[in-house]
């Protein structure tokens, strides 16, 4: 015991002395109306950070809806975001993902690259590449669809910049964590 | 078989099963089904304010003041707006509030009809839970459920929107029993390993402390007691928050007074050099703690806490412990007399002996006056003609508030009344009506200030309609005295704005609304214009007129450690308008 040092003076905390770490959050909701709007007035109030936000129902006949959210910041504001988290009245169970480890997370863009001649072929090479299918076309533009990592879509996007990237569509991380077991409602 | 019955009926139903007897509101377009439902039965009582301020802060005092669940009804749009101040102080004190709103008719919702405004969207920061039933069916449901949150765990505030169509239609009513909330499962017993680590921990200590707070109070009468009991085994001193005042008797030895910014020399010291700390039912507040960095550098700290998100927010701990207070102490002192052999109260002697030395610094001493009355003086003089009397204190936000504090010394739980997380000026009076409905045979006081009072002021006509004897006790600097102080200390003594012009003549006012005025300015007439004041049976206003300017110490600078406390009788104008450092000058 005692082993914990003090965090620094909230009057004087230097945030750069402590490293932040972007974490996973998975959220199972009573899907009542304003519930998301707890969840996001929560990180507002507070002053959380959002990198990334999906919600969907996903168990219509219980009407639970899972949001997953991912969120950067140190490992105590992290433990307190989960803590607030749990406090909301409707909220069934969270889990951090990012603790839990190893869990699955993907993210699905669309990308609207239009060009011409040599840049419509190279678009559509690298988008082999990764894996991204065609999901629309015209001669010239394509739409790709795209599924992975973020990092994945993030160095798949940056690639179609110079080849005549229009506008991304992307839905967010979703995860789900390895192995038979689920979250408890 | 359900009965069936409209809205308004619901809602008299459900607030008639729950036990409750008094609502504080007041009526208007989108809530009168439901106050023609009252005029209609005798079982709730109704009582009108004058702003629904002054009701959610009524509710307050009486829920403080009883430990149930005060509730509140207000009309839609600014109806509900001008609750939000109090629900915002149910919040951040913790206390059981339920409010329910009028709404415009569903179809009308987002219409910006008249009166219309997005009462859950406003009041979803501001309240533990909200609702907006748009669903008479739901309507029984979620009133009970309400009750249940509001009281369960962390007691807090919950609003119910009512939209004035469900008011009106017909639905099934079914009663507060078999009703189970889906997710909300508070924990109120603890795990058992931290409590025998807690034990374990206090076995060991030299220097140790009991730190405790507003969680006991709201645990009930029964963790006072267990905490009188575990101090008494023990031997352990013992501070307590402004919340927390009364948990324990303040005339005990072990008691070291209040801590946090105006506490105590020797609490804040006690504080800062033990070696295990123990906090029951706080929650590591600025005001408590100070310059987080330098806070209490050398102790292990246990952290009892019904709330898992207070745990590890501020202030790392050893030993948490999620729980509630009496389950708790239960324990604790369970394990404890199974190693009762291990307590030996010479270990802490040589701690207690440290103590006595701070506390002979006499830190809330003052320079006596004989021809102006000092506040301290004036809140002394209160406590000693009351303290025999059935009596309940309320306050309002500032100078007053903490001398009442430092000197009203309280001896049992829910006897002391203060707006402390959100600081609320304009809390006390209302709170006082509040306290005087559920107990209409003691003596209930607000101290107040002159600047705070005028806040809520209106609430006086209340006083009178309902023949509510409540002593209003302003302590009148003709300053808002904690704000002219603060500019003394941070900004050169420049009294921007803080001087209270054009006070009214408060004894007059007293008459006004029908109630009985008193001045005073003599310390040698003061006992005998008390004794008037409680002789009174009417809502009473006191001028008490005091050094006007006076300071309020002792007190821990902003930035600044609990072992940097400025002491009354030595600080020179020139110390205080140095006290605080530059980087000081920017926090609250």
């Amino acid at each position: 015991m005692n082993t914990i040092a003090q965090p620094a003076s909230a009057y004087f905390m230097d945030p750069r002395k402590m490293p932040p770490e972007t974490h996973t959050l998975c959220v199972l909701v009573d899907n009542e109306p304003g519930v998301l709007a707890r969840v996001i007035g929560l990180f507002s109030g507070r002053g959380y950070n959002i990198d990334s936000l999906t919600v969907s129902e996903t168990s219509h006949e219980k009407h639970v809806s899972r949001i997953t959210v991912v969120t950067t910041g140190t490992p105590s504001v992290i433990q307190q975001i989960k803590a607030q988290l749990e406090r909301i009245i409707p909220v069934h169970s969270v889990a951090d993902l990012t603790v839990t480890g190893n869990a699955l997370e993907r993210e699905l863009a669309m990308v609207k690259v239009a060009g011409k001649g040599e840049k419509r072929m190279e678009a559509l090479r690298l988008a082999d590449a990764f894996r991204a299918r065609v999901i629309d076309a015209t001669t010239e533009s394509f739409i790709f669809e795209i599924t992975g990592k973020t990092e994945k879509i993030e160095q798949f996007v940056a690639l179609m910049i110079p080849l005549g990237l229009v506008e991304v569509a992307r839905t967010g991380v979703a995860a789900i964590g390895r192995g038979p077991e689920g979250m408890t409602l | 078989m359900a009965q069936e019955m409209s809205g308004a009926e619901i809602v008299l139903k459900a607030l008639t099963e729950q036990g409750v007897e008094h609502v504080f509101g007041y009526p208007g377009g989108a809530v009168l089904p439901i106050y023609d439902q009252f005029i209609q039965q005798d079982k709730v009582k109704h009582i009108l304010v004058r702003h629904e301020q002054g009701a959610a802060h009524a509710a307050e005092g009486y829920a403080r003041s009883t430990g149930k669940c005060g509730v509140m009804l207000v009309t839609s749009g600014p109806g509900a707006t001008n609750a939000v101040t109090g629900l915002t102080d149910a919040l951040m004190d913790s206390i059981p509030i339920v409010c329910i709103s009028g709404q415009v008719p569903t179809h009308l919702i987002g219409s910006d009809a008249f009166q219309e405004c997005d009462t859950v969207g406003i009041t979803r920061p501001c309240t533990k839970h909200n609702y907006l039933v748009r669903d008479v069916n739901d309507l029984a449901r979620v009133l009970h459920e309400a009750f249940y949150v509001a009281t369960t765990g962390r007691p807090g505030p919950v609003v119910i929107d009512i939209p004035k169509d469900v008011q009106f239609a017909i639905g099934k009513y079914i009663g507060p029993a078999n009703i189970q909330h889906k997710t909300y499962k508070p924990k109120l017993k603890p795990e058992q390993q931290g409590v025998r680590d807690a034990v374990e921990l206090m076995l060991t200590a030299k220097r140790p402390i009991f730190y405790t707070g507003g969680g006991v109070i709201n645990s009930g009468p029964l963790a006072a007691k267990l905490l009188r009991e575990l101090v008494k085994m023990t031997g352990f001193p013992i501070t307590s928050t402004l919340m927390g005042l009364g948990a324990f008797p303040a005339s005990d030895e072990k008691f070291l007074g209040m801590l946090g910014m105006h506490g105590t020399y020797e609490a804040n010291m006690a504080m800062h050099d033990c070696d295990v700390m123990i906090n029951i039912g706080a929650r590591f507040d600025d005001r408590i703690t100070g310059r987080l960095d330098a806070f209490s550098p050398g102790s292990r700290k246990i952290h009892v806490d019904i709330d898992p998100a207070s745990i590890n927010k501020v202030v790392r701990v050893d030993v948490p412990i999620v729980g509630d207070v009496a389950h708790v102490l239960e324990d604790m002192i369970r394990v404890l007399k199974a190693k009762q052999g291990s307590l030996d109260p010479k270990k802490i002697a040589p701690w207690l002996a440290q103590i006595e030395g701070w506390r002979k610094r006499d830190c809330l001493r003052y320079k006596p006056a004989k021809d102006y009355i000092m506040p301290q003086y004036a809140v002394q003089r209160l406590y000693e003609l009351t303290k025999d009397r059935d009596t309940y204190i309320t306050t309002e936000v500032g100078q007053h508030q903490m001398w009442a504090a430092q000197f009203y010394k309280f001896e049992d739980p829910n006897r002391w009344m203060t707006s402390g997380g959100l600081g609320t000026m304009g809390y006390g009076l209302p709170a006082a009506i509040g306290v005087q409905v559920a107990h209409p045979n003691s003596l209930v006081i607000d101290i107040a200030g002159d600047a705070s009072v005028l806040m809520n002021m209106q609430e006086m006509s209340t006083a009178a309609q309902y023949n509510l004897p409540i002593k209003i006790f302003i302590l009148n600097n003709e300053y808002m005295g904690m704000v002219r102080q603060w500019q003394q200390l941070l900004h050169g003594n420049r009294l921007s704005e803080s001087y209270s012009h054009s006070l009214p003549d408060f004894v007059k006012l007293a008459e006004a609304y029908g109630g009985h005025g008193i001045r005073c300015d003599d310390p040698a007439k003061l006992d005998d214009a008390i004794r008037e004041m409680m002789d009174v049976q009417k809502p009473v206003i006191f001028d008490c007129r005091v050094a006007n300017l006076a300071n309020c110490f002792p007190m821990i600078p902003s930035g600044k450690a609990h072992n940097e406390m400025l002491l009354g009788e030595d600080v020179s104008d020139d110390e205080i308008g140095n006290a605080i450092g530059a980087a000081g000058k920017a926090l609250v």
